[in-house]
């Protein structure tokens, strides 16, 4: 296969592209200039981005002997994964912006030039397994090693994509294989540290980022009875499940700890109460994709609700071809805010994906007993 | 390299010897940079002493630029203006924009028309009105990307009769088209090694005589103070061999490449369709060795892409140092659309060049541009 492998300065890309050229793929390395004003220096753990990524992926490919392009899609990146993020915190939801980037740069602008270029697919170093299923189908399934496993981010990308996709390290053990593989290759990006902070956000700083971005917005933090109890600078820069940082000057009558409970932007209202009704009885996921049927209601699976949490057993309430609502009463959901990714599994085989729109308490369900909460966090 | 620079390189590695010093071997050294100094300015129509080594265009603009603004401002605080074309290399526009935010300097761009050639009726106006407060000139003797060869003998004319000094950057047009310091009035010249088949990190700026820098890199006052740091006679060698030959082959050179430039522009235009000449069309008015086409609906990587994978080596603009091509500064000041000028490619020639090159890029441009434009601009624009 012509296969174009995305290439970003860090290590799991590079392993990847060797990968494939030892399948005997025709590989070509191609790095995703992202940034309109890159930075010179990689910082803190942001793993791309900079000039210096980009000379790492370049100085990769050199030791692969492959050909090495710089693609320029920063418009694109900022028209969907930046303004994406932006607008959805300005909503009041939390955003997911590396599932944005899998959805519209990596596995679409990207596979999309690749395809039209003359290429067969496109790989990346992405920790997840590709598996052709009975029916011939290709199926989408964790990676060997769970605690590395992207199948979370990747799954929005839906089965058409999928089978453009190329993950040559779903099957290795651990990152620690990795790493000695990269040794082994002379690969110099072999030590080079891990990325988990949000690629452009420069300094790590989110809250800063999006005061910049969106300005000071104070408004009031209630308690559940709607009891003014603090002030804050911008309900966007809360999520729903938070603890830290809420900065209340008196503690809850009772003592107990308080989260945030729901965001409220346009009455730039943060509200905050007890654990207990952060409890998720039932989750609603809009813009859904399925990797094959829409699984029948009352059907049973594991959802996974954010990138770095475990799956919990769920059961259909409702299904179609565009949105699902799961019943995970009991299940030790807490805190899901509206706007991450909801992931469906039946073991390690992705079901489906979609991205949380509304939440329900087991109070919720009951009826009207607590009508000063939140009620339908959207 | 020309094989005449790769020997006089070789030959002169083999000897070692600090040319600012002042024993045997030192001298040596020196004889070797100053008879270099001597064949370069022959071939320029400089003095010897008129010569001031660089390593590269770069430093040479860099010296021009910011050493000219500061020698002036330094006899008038307020001579503040650096006007400089819109077209510049960003080794001319980048101290230009460096001297604006960090000096105090004003920066004045003079635009260009739809061919990319430099506007003298602006520069007039802006000598009109401000001589007075303008430190320097700064426009290329051809443009590096389109090719527009630059009004110098008028842009020359106008400043000199508002006692303005003028540099240009003769880069791309040294073994071209004829470049002479004494005949064409330009106070400062910025020559290139690797341009001509010579060695890369070399370059010079000719200074005419009587014409005060202020040096941009201090140390042991080398080059009459104006440009500190230990020359390397080897590379200075070869670097002067190399724009002595390209000279003196250059209307040969001139005419070989310009009919291979010619074919290909003639063939392109005639069998894809969306494609433009960029730059005048009149071949006396540009570069012989340049051809600059844009493809509508394009974006100039995966063409680059496409090609190179076809044995077709072409660039698109001036790449950045990520490697990120970046709609070009020249083609947006000449009128062109953004979206227009991301499908814009540069060809090239040099002495390697061969019909068979053209026949090549002339057989593999059809299919690479449907190709591209199938794959479409990375933007949502009209998405």
């Amino acid at each position: 296969m012509r296969v174009l492998a995305a290439m970003s300065g860090g290590v799991d890309s590079a392993v990847a592209a060797a990968r494939a050229v030892d399948a005997g793929h025709d590989v070509v390395g191609v790095h995703m200039a992202l940034s309109r004003t890159p930075a010179q220096e990689r910082t803190g753990s942001r793993g791309c981005c900079s000039i210096e990524d980009a000379s790492d992926a370049r100085r990769a490919a050199d030791v692969l002997g492959i050909p090495y392009y710089v693609w320029d899609m920063s418009e694109r990146f900022e028209q969907t994964v930046v303004a994406d993020f932006l607008a959805e915190y300005a909503a009041g939801r939390t955003p997911n912006p590396c599932v944005r980037c899998n959805e519209h740069v990596k596995f679409a602008a990207l596979l999309d030039k690749a395809l039209a270029l003359g290429f067969d697919a496109v790989c990346t170093g992405h920790y997840a397994r590709v598996v052709d299923g009975p029916d011939g189908a290709r199926e989408l399934h964790r990676a060997a090693d769970p605690a590395k496993d992207q199948s979370y981010v990747l799954a929005v990308m839906g089965p058409q994509r999928l089978a453009r996709a190329v993950f040559p390290l779903g099957d290795v053990g651990s990152k620690a294989q990795v790493r000695a593989e990269a040794v082994a290759r002379g690969l110099s990006v072999a030590a080079k540290p891990d990325s988990y902070d949000i690629c452009f956000v420069a300094d790590g700083d989110t809250q800063g980022f999006l005061r910049r971005a969106l300005g000071e917005q104070p408004g009031d933090v209630v308690d559940e009875a709607g009891e003014v109890v603090g002030t804050h600078d911008g309900a966007y820069a809360y999520t729903v499940g938070q603890r830290r940082g809420l900065a209340l000057g008196r503690p809850a009558p009772d003592g107990r700890p308080r989260y945030v409970l729901a965001v409220e932007p346009v009455q730039r209202r943060v509200v905050v109460g007890p654990a207990e009704a952060l409890d998720v009885a039932q989750v609603r996921g809009d813009a859904a994709v399925w990797f094959g049927d829409v699984p029948p209601v009352g059907s049973t699976c594991a959802v996974q609700v954010r990138a770095h949490g475990a799956d919990v057993p769920a059961r259909v309430v409702a299904a179609d071809a565009g949105a699902v609502t799961l019943d995970v009463a009991g299940a030790g959901l807490r805190g899901v805010a509206a706007g991450q990714s909801l992931v469906l599994y039946d073991g390690t085989r992705v079901v489906g994906q979609a991205t949380v729109s509304t939440t329900r308490t087991a109070r919720d369900l009951v009826g009207a007993e607590h009508p000063a909460a939140a009620g339908t966090h959207a | 390299m020309r094989p005449a620079a790769l020997s006089a390189l070789t030959a002169a590695l083999a000897h070692t010897g600090n040319p600012s010093s002042l024993h045997t071997a030192g001298r040596a050294a020196r004889r070797t940079v100053e008879e270099a100094r001597e064949r370069l300015a022959a071939a320029v129509g400089a003095r010897p002493s008129e010569v001031v080594w660089t390593a590269g265009g770069t430093e040479a603009d860099n010296l021009a630029v910011k050493g000219l603004f500061w020698a002036r401002r330094t006899h008038d605080t307020a001579r503040r203006r650096v006007v400089v074309s819109a077209v510049e290399h960003h080794a001319v526009l980048d101290p230009a924009f460096w001297l604006a935010e960090h000096a105090g300097a004003e920066l004045v761009l003079l635009p260009v028309d739809g061919d990319g050639v430099v506007e003298v009726d602006a520069l007039r106006e802006e000598l009109e009105a401000h001589a007075d407060t303008v430190a320097l000139v700064s426009v290329m003797w051809a443009n590096n990307e389109v090719g527009a060869l630059q009004p110098l003998d008028d842009v020359v004319a106008l400043a000199h009769r508002h006692g303005v000094p003028v540099h240009a950057d003769a880069v791309q047009a040294v073994g071209q088209v004829p470049v002479d310091l004494g005949a064409c009035g330009v106070d400062a010249v910025t020559l290139s090694g690797h341009k001509v088949g010579g060695p890369g990190s070399t370059g010079a700026l000719l200074v005419r005589r009587g014409l005060e820098l202020t040096p941009v890199l201090h140390g042991g006052g080398q080059e009459r103070g104006v440009r500190s740091g230990t020359l390397d006679p080897a590379l200075l060698a070869a670097f002067a061999v190399a724009v002595e030959d390209a000279v003196a082959e250059r209307d040969a050179h001139a005419a070989r490449v310009g009919a291979l430039r010619d074919d290909l522009v003639r063939r392109v235009l005639a069998t894809v369709p969306g494609a433009t000449l960029r730059g005048p069309a009149d071949a006396a008015r540009r570069l012989p060795a340049n051809a600059h086409l844009t493809f509508a609906g394009c974006e100039g990587d995966s063409l680059l892409y496409l090609l190179d994978a076809a044995g077709v080596e072409v660039s698109t603009g001036s790449a950045c140092q990520a490697g990120v091509p970046r709609p070009s500064h020249v083609l947006l000041a000449m009128g062109v659309g953004e979206d227009d000028a991301r499908g814009a490619l540069r060809f090239s020639f040099g002495a390697g060049s061969s019909a068979a090159d053209v026949d090549a890029a002339v057989a593999a441009l059809p299919g690479a541009v449907e190709r591209a434009r199938a794959a479409g601009l990375s933007t949502l624009v009209g998405v």
